[in-house]
């Protein structure tokens, strides 16, 4: 069926539901309106209020009694109706989701998804284009994905669902309605920790994720005619990371750009530099370059093209390693 | 059920209580049988004694930071014994009495402040969250736990712990909003001790009381005399069976005092009266006043107590030395058990620790 990433997740969402009872899921607005990018649309009336619940409005409410209702047999899916607003769950997140397995040596764990908008470039008001893949990715005990297509979308969220430990989902709020395509029906997985070759090429490599995929490919596409041709990957998973994916392909092209939409310092971005670095430096050909947010708040609307990475910087970047 | 004229209003707050510091006790005496009332009491002398050992390994340096409960063995022993062993508990982190009633091991309790991590594995079949450090937080888990248990269609309870402190704290007001708004089977016992850490209640809140907090969650609110365990016992009873009959969550506030310092890491004597503490210890011990009715009713003597003492100090002296020696995990032990399957980073990173440390041993 033809989806974009909306209706991926929806799927996603109403099949798990159907297929297990103790998936719930929770957030502001995600009921009866079906939640603010509508990714919740007819579950409540398919579930009931039980199962497809309107929270009062606290982010921390909702992550820490997610974090009860996991201990307890439910596999809670939280919905923070923006990832900028998920600061006041951190504490939650950091000293509880992410580290009831370890500090219980095993008796407890907490399977529960934490689904976010995150991202900007659609003209949203302050704090609701945040990209801080790097403050869950720093967290012990939380996986961190980040899909790009709708069938990654649908097949990872499920994938998350079922998975034992908290996962931190991120929605590219750009890619919800941005492209569709076919995404199997019914049931399907993907496996959390392995990347996506979005498109093979062997003069260099482009790693990225979410909206930064498809800034890549359009780069990929100009830097064509000028007969370059790009290797772009879709990590699809932050944490864990398909390192393997990674080396092998910087192995091959021996030149990186890193395409990121976060702030630049100690952006997830650095970590993969520095992994790079460590794994595969004789292999290198160039210096890696990273492309990436700065290190500012994120502008509000007139200014945010200036600060998101777009094919141009990308193709400039990718230019650099080529030359050096 | 406990009369509503002990339910908080706001114009005037009564306190719930039985016994008088003298052993006597009123009309709401839940007259429970002689074992059960020894089996209490038992725990309470148990409670006190783990605590005292605890200070003397720390102050030894046996023992990492601990967090002494002394004062509060009513509020914690009493409202316990309130649980059925279907029902769940969910700590702060002075709760080692209500958790040995609870059923997790003193030799668990003192490994762990001894900084072993097996020390936070509790047993199964105890169905006890392990200690919340960060103040406050656990109060959410309870209120998800027991959503779960509306959703499941289960019929226990869940009865969390915290101190005044938490209730300066967002989590606080949030679990006792979703808790109202869901109508959760959960009991919140707030042990106001009259200090956060050295800050006394009076800068912690303006209200009144933190019963009366209750009433902005539409749910329902007491205050309990703290430092009597029947009292303790009958109000959590209550709350409890009422949360199980779908009537919803309770806030209680226990009025107590702690004895000893917020953790054996600060210096009460820069924030309270030596006279103060000495005073409320001669006359509101807990213990001394549980002793007292148990005496008036004839169930017991300083013979019985003699022998009670000596009994419970060598079960915790052996709890200790067994908490001891007990093995510790090995670093392998932690980095299996951050995630359900362990992923290639982490096995990357395990085998680094081996190398570099001999082993694997920690």
């Amino acid at each position: 069926m033809m989806m974009n990433n909306v209706q991926a997740v929806n799927d996603a969402l109403m099949y798990e539901m159907g297929r297990d009872p103790t998936v719930m899921m929770m957030g502001e607005d995600v009921g009866r309106e079906g939640g603010v990018f509508r990714a919740t649309t007819g579950l409540q009336q398919k579930y009931g209020k039980a199962r497809v619940v309107d929270t009062p409005l606290s982010e921390n409410g909702i992550v820490g009694t997610a974090v009860g209702l996991a201990l307890n047999g439910m596999k809670p899916v939280a919905e923070i109706q923006f990832s900028g607003f998920v600061f006041a769950a951190y504490d939650q997140l950091i000293s509880h989701a992410s580290r009831m397995r370890q500090r219980s040596m095993g008796r407890y764990h907490v399977p529960m998804v934490v689904r976010m908008p995150f991202g900007g470039g659609v003209r949203a008001l302050e704090h609701h284009s945040e990209s801080d893949e790097t403050i869950y990715t720093q967290i012990p005990g939380l996986k961190v994905v980040a899909a790009c297509t709708p069938t990654d979308m649908k097949g990872l969220l499920i994938s998350a669902i079922r998975d034992p430990d908290p996962i931190i989902f991120l929605e590219h709020i750009r890619l919800y309605r941005a492209f569709r395509e076919e995404v199997p029906e019914g049931e399907f997985t993907l496996p959390i920790g392995k990347a996506r070759v979005a498109l093979q090429g062997n003069d260099l490599t482009i790693l990225a994720w979410g909206a930064m995929v498809n800034v890549s490919l359009e780069a990929a596409k100009q830097l064509q005619k000028e007969g370059i041709n790009a290797e772009v990957i879709d990590l699809r998973t932050l944490k864990p990371l398909d390192k393997e994916a990674v080396l092998n392909s910087v192995k091959r092209t021996g030149r990186v750009v890193i395409v990121e939409e976060a702030h630049r310092i100690s952006g997830f971005g650095s970590d993969l530099g520095a992994i790079i670095a460590e794994d595969a430096m004789l292999y290198l050909k160039a210096p890696i370059i990273r492309v990436s947010g700065y290190d500012i708040r994120f502008p509000l609307y007139k200014l945010e093209d200036e600060y998101l990475p777009d094919p141009h910087r990308v193709a400039v970047a990718a230019k650099e390693v080529m030359n050096f | 059920m406990i009369d509503d004229k002990y339910l908080y209003r706001l114009e005037k707050g009564e306190t719930f209580h039985i016994l008088d510091q003298d052993g006597s006790a009123n009309e709401l005496d839940p007259k429970l049988p002689p074992d059960v009332l020894l089996k209490i009491y038992r725990m309470m002398v148990q409670a006190r004694a783990f605590d005292e050992k605890a200070l003397k390994l720390q102050r030894a340096g046996r023992m990492g930071t601990y967090p002494p409960l002394s004062g509060q063995e009513a509020v914690q022993i009493g409202s316990a014994f309130a649980l059925d062993k279907s029902d769940w508990m969910v700590p702060s982190y002075r709760e080692a009495g209500a958790m040995m009633v609870k059923g997790v091991p003193m030799k668990l309790q003192y490994m762990l402040w001894m900084g072993n991590d097996w020390g936070n594995r509790i047993p199964d079949g105890v169905n006890c969250l392990p200690v919340s450090i960060p103040v406050g937080s656990q109060t959410l888990h309870a209120t998800g736990m027991a959503w779960a248990a509306n959703v499941r269609k289960e019929k226990n309870a869940f009865l969390c712990y915290f101190g005044d402190g938490a209730t300066s704290r967002g989590d606080f007001h949030e679990s006792l909003n979703f808790a109202g708004v869901f109508q959760v089977p959960a009991v919140f016992l707030c042990s106001n001790n009259g200090f956060a850490i050295s800050t006394p209640v009076v800068l912690q809140t303006h209200a009144e009381t933190i019963a009366q907090k209750a009433i902005a969650y539409g749910i329902r609110g007491y205050r309990l005399d703290g430092m009597d365990v029947l009292a303790s016992y009958v109000l959590a009873k209550d709350a409890l069976d009422r949360a199980k009959k779908g009537e919803g969550p309770t806030l209680i506030e226990a009025l107590c005092y702690r004895f000893g310092p917020h953790t054996t890491a600060d210096n009460p004597d820069l924030y309270r009266e030596k006279e103060e503490v000495e005073r409320i210890k001669k006359e509101k011990d807990p213990i001394a006043r549980f002793r007292n009715y148990l005496v008036k009713r004839k169930l017991w003597d300083d013979q019985k107590e003699k022998a009670l003492i000596e009994e419970i100090d060598r079960l915790v002296d052996a709890a200790a030395k067994e908490a001891e020696k007990a093995p510790v995990p090995t670093f392998e032990d932690l980095v299996r058990n951050v995630f359900a399957e362990t992923p290639p980073y982490l096995e990357d990173e395990l085998n680094y620790f081996k190398k570099v440390s001999g082993g694997g041993k920690p």
